[in-house]
């Protein structure tokens, strides 16, 4: 029997009020896969990846962790909502996301943020769960920074603390949007780098990125998507240097 | 040291009232103020009117008004509902409103108000990514609240917080009208049996200024503790 797939994801769809973001899109997940979503802003890259973890509610659409499906149903307004909020969090617990703007919690050390989770949520060990944490700051190259405050560091010292974070849980997959937009230049490097040890880790990451020389190294996968809709799809090779969709050649060809 | 004509004991004992009136009261407002300020964030319509009705009556209408409608009405309304469980149920049902309870739940109605406005700023000032952090991290709802939110919109409600509390605890001297015997009224009886106004009434207006500004103390304290992880200029 073929491995479980960490995650699937069948046919979503999205509409705030009146305006359809998302038109359908699919996306099947091998562990150690990397995929990058890529595309221009209002693509729908970012939202698609907010529907994977639930942070927003797709119109319709399957989610599929480890061969767990989402069950829905649908409030008296007619909107459909997730049936069992308890199954939500089990599952986004298992769906480690790193934000755009690391979002790490403000009042907590960067060691309080990484064993938060693991210890109220998984339920693990308190002593475990800090030797955990401090394994992963060593692995992202902060382990000196633990008692510090958000505050204090670096975005990109931030981002990768974000990063141990969401490491810190064995998540199935992790989910990444745009972890590097809200950092200056000369900190992307430090940030990208981390990133790249994951995926050669083989750890299983879907990222959404404007980061094209990660998208074409790193990852496994290329999505493109344009309009809510995957315009372009494959193997990093075949995306960049022989995609079939005009609006992918658009998006490559510089224009100025 | 002062000579009390033998009050000492009576006011101390009043001090201790007016003391227990205010923490009292103050649990109220806060859980009040937090029902009010999540009603009055709430989706719900009828959440938000009920809230909004509450929080514009009581600021429009005068404390003394207020606590003399809960005393005298109070009473009224629980004499009614006593004798109708009993006409119709046959239930004894009986409580004396005694000034006590109309003080608590009157000033804790009253700053119940204010605190849901000082709660409704403070948790907007919650950034939003904080609360998204921790819904994706699998937090329930209440774990949300009371590790991310609640700790973060302290920060924020804070400052008006202890403005509240020292009202509050001046306004406990209103109760003195409808009977309690708090530090105020002893003064007010041993003042007027002395003919020695300035002999209580200022030792009462010390012992208050004490308790305010030994609370301002604890509020800069408290603040302290809960600006942890903000870097403030200098």
């Amino acid at each position: 029997m073929a491995e479980t797939s960490p995650l699937i994801c069948r046919d979503i769809y999205k509409t705030f009020d009146q305006l359809e973001v998302l038109k359908g899109i699919s996306l099947e997940t091998k562990k150690g896969d990397v995929i990058s979503l890529i595309g221009s802003s209002g693509s729908g890259k970012s939202t698609f990846l907010r529907c994977i973890n639930m942070l927003e509610t797709p119109t319709s659409g399957d989610i599929i962790v480890h061969g767990d499906p989402i069950r829905f149903t649908t409030n008296r307004k007619g909107e459909r909502i997730p049936a069992d909020n308890k199954q939500v969090e089990l599952i986004r617990a298992r769906l480690s996301m790193v934000f755009q703007s690391f979002n790490l919690w403000s009042h907590m050390t960067v060691l309080e943020n990484i064993v938060e989770a693991p210890i109220h949520v998984l339920k693990v060990p308190k002593k475990e769960a800090i030797e955990r944490a401090e394994a992963y700051l060593n692995k992202v190259g902060i382990y000196e920074r633990k008692d510090y405050y958000p505050a204090q560091m670096s975005g990109g010292q931030q981002q990768r603390a974000a990063i141990a974070r969401a490491l810190a849980m064995e998540p199935e997959v992790m989910l990444f949007d745009e972890p590097t937009s809200a950092l200056d230049p000369e900190l992307v490097g430090e940030v990208l780098r981390v990133m790249q040890n994951l995926a050669e880790e083989g750890r299983t990451m879907i990222v959404v990125t404007h980061e094209m020389s990660f998208a074409r190294d790193v990852s496994s996968q290329v999505l493109f998507l344009h309009q809510g809709v995957i315009e372009e799809q494959g193997t990093p090779d075949k995306v960049f240097d022989n995609p079939d969709s005009e609006r992918m050649k658009q998006f490559l060809a510089p224009n100025f | 040291m002062i000579d009390l004509k033998g009050y000492g004991p009576a006011l101390l004992d009043g001090a201790v009232v007016t003391i227990e009136l205010a923490l009292l009261s103050l649990a109220l407002a806060v859980i009040l103020g937090l029902i009010g300020a999540s009603a009055k964030l709430s989706k719900s319509r009828v959440a938000i009117g009920v809230a909004t009705t509450y929080t514009t009556l009581i600021r429009g209408v005068p404390d003394l008004v207020m606590m003399l409608l809960f005393y005298y009405g109070g009473q009224v309304a629980v004499n009614n509902l006593s004798d109708y469980l009993y006409d119709a149920y046959g239930v004894d049902f009986f409580f004396q409103f005694d000034p006590f309870i109309a003080g608590v739940l009157t000033i804790g109605l009253i700053f119940g108000a204010y605190m849901a406005e000082t709660f409704r700023g403070a948790f907007l000032a919650v950034e939003n990514g904080q609360i998204e952090a921790a819904r994706a991290y699998g937090f329930s709802r209440w774990r949300t609240f009371h590790r991310i939110i609640f700790p973060q919109m302290l920060r924020h409600a804070l400052p008006g917080i202890g403005n509240n509390w020292q009202v509050l605890l001046k306004t406990t001297a209103l109760v003195s009208i409808i009977g309690l015997t708090d530090m105020v009224r002893v003064a007010e009886e041993a003042a007027k049996a002395e003919r020695m106004p300035f002999h209580f009434f200022i030792p009462v207006a010390f012992v208050y200024l004490s308790l305010t500004a030994v609370s301002e103390l604890f509020i800069k304290w408290l603040t302290k503790r809960a600006n942890v992880g903000v870097v403030q200029g200098s």
